[in-house]
């Protein structure tokens, strides 16, 4: 699984980060970072939610 | 849970896709059919008063991905209305005079715009709910206007002035609170707001609301306003986000409890077999012990999960839905973010950041408890507060966290 941020997309709101922190995190330059580009298995569900509530739909998972 | 086999959605949007998604996720192999009376398929709001407004995006670019996911086998029934419900027949009437039956039902009917009273001739005065209403607005303002009159300074209408004035567009705007967002965070913090508008040129009139509006002298002369002030306002367009009524008008005298919207109990079940979500319900939120209805875009989606699940759960008790309501409201540069639900009698504390520097978080606290976070510009404080509000963070221990200094980076 990837996981791919289309930052043009991106509003920088962090709810992925409130979902997946272990993916996604917010920092203090209010950009956002994506700290596990292919992030295991496991963590696959909460990616997914956090791909359907990203308001912008700025998240795409591949594979 | 399987004595359903068909059920039926009331309103194609975002709470009652979402609930259509979650029943196909959950496995329910039945038939959805999912009605709605715009001429469309679902669409995202909030990209109306912003990107459609300012004509940066088509009508195309708003569509809501899932809708057109022919995996989730979803029957669309739009461009038609339902207009009442037998729950003795289990039956949604339709305005063409069909009964939709049904086993399980979706009541996700949202909200419209409370009308300008003594405006309904007047074709240069908009609402701002529907992608038709966004496109009319566009059509005004690319035709060239002198200024817009703003109506209500809540959500809609503070990010419609602020999209007019990216758009180089004169803008008034009336409210008649004392502050714009008032009702949602506090007096203290709609004044944060309301310097923010003033500082981007809006003309910003508050505690003053609209007493008449009428045609000018000549054809295509602008708008004459009166103010409640007895000032006079010319606008070439007038904007009126003045709040929304839940669409409950087509359940009448069906049985079900209608108080400013659907009455369901705390697990979001209106009786049985029928759920209801997002603008139109309203349902005793346990972790604040309030009987709330909540018109934020997040919680459309999540009352839409959670009331496709309550339905699969049949007889079975059913979770209670306890969320903390959050929004995220953006205006010029800055990105304003609530979570919790707070009233104008909190206290308030600016725990990071300051407001002169338009980029903050304060806390919001009631009986020892932490009741909300609002940011400016600190989406990721929001975010952490959100969650630690849900477990029941206390207000003395809120702030003594909060003056402690940071820890030092990770790495
Ligand atoms: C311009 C705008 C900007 C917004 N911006 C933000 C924002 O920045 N942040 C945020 O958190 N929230 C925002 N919101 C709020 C958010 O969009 C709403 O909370 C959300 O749309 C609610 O979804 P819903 O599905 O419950 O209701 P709705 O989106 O209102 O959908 C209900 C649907 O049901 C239809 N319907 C009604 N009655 C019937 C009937 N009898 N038969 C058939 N169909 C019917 C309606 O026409 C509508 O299509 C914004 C809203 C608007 C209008
Ligand atoms: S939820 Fe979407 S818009 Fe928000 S920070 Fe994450 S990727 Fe960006």
């Amino acid at each position: 699984m990837r996981v791919v941020v289309d930052f043009d997309l991106c509003e920088s709101n962090a709810v992925c980060m409130g979902i997946a922190p272990e993916v996604f995190e917010v920092r203090d330059d209010d950009f956002l970072y994506v700290l596990q580009e292919e992030p295991d298995e496991s963590l696959r569900s909460k990616v997914e939610e956090a791909a359907s509530r990203c308001p912008k739909q700025a998240i795409t998972i591949e594979g | 849970m399987s004595s359903l086999q068909r059920i039926v959605i009331v309103g194609a949007s975002l709470a009652g896709l979402r609930a259509a998604e979650t029943l196909r996720a959950e496995g329910f192999e039945g038939s959805i059919t999912v009605v709605g009376d715009e001429p469309h398929l679902p669409y995202d709001r909030p990209p109306l008063s912003k990107q459609v407004l300012r004509g940066e995006w088509d009508a195309e670019r708003v569509a809501l991905p899932a809708a057109r996911n022919e995996a989730l086998d979803l029957t669309w029934e739009v461009g038609v209305a339902a207009t009442g419900l037998d729950q003795a027949a289990r039956t949604v009437a339709l305005a063409d005079g069909r009964q939709l039956p049904y086993d399980g039902l979706v009541i996700a009917s949202g909200a419209a715009p409370r009308h300008l009273p003594g405006t309904e001739h007047l074709d240069r005065v908009h609402a701002l709910r529907t992608i038709d209403d966004a496109l009319a607005v566009r059509r005004r303002l690319e035709a060239g206007v002198g200024r817009v009159l703003v109506v209500g300074a809540g959500f809609i209408g503070a990010v419609v002035a602020a999209s007019c004035r990216e758009a180089g567009v004169e803008v008034t705007m009336v409210e008649p609170l004392p502050a714009p967002l008032a009702r949602v965070l506090g007096p203290e913090m709609g004044g944060v707001v309301a310097d923010l508008h003033r500082d981007h040129g809006v003309d910003l009139r508050v505690e003053t609301g609209v007493e008449a509006v009428v045609e000018g002298p000549e054809p295509g002369s602008p708008l004459h306003v009166t103010l409640t002030d007895e000032q006079v306002v010319e606008a070439d367009v007038v904007v009126v986000g003045i709040g929304v009524i839940p669409n409950t008008g087509w359940l009448h005298s069906c049985g079900l409890l209608i108080e400013d919207g659907v009455l369901c109990d705390a697990t979001t079940l209106a009786a049985p077999g029928i759920v209801a979500c997002g603008d139109v319900a309203r349902w005793p939120n346990t972790l604040f012990d309030e009987v709330m209805r909540v018109e934020h875009w997040e919680h459309a989606l999540d009352m839409g999960a959670h009331a496709a699940r309550r339905l699969l759960a049949g007889d079975g008790p059913g979770e209670p839905f306890t969320p903390v309501p959050f929004f995220w409201s953006d205006q010029y540069d800055r990105k304003i973010q609530l979570a919790g639900r707070v009233r104008p009698t909190d206290q308030i504390e600016v725990v990071a950041g300051s407001i002169a520097d338009r980029r903050f978080c304060a806390l919001y606290g009631r009986e020892g408890r932490v009741v909300g976070a609002l940011t400016m510009n600190m989406p990721a404080k929001v975010i952490r507060y959100r969650r630690q509000i849900s477990e029941g963070l206390r207000w003395d221990d809120a702030l003594a966290a909060a003056a402690e200094p940071p820890a030092p980076p990770a790495r």
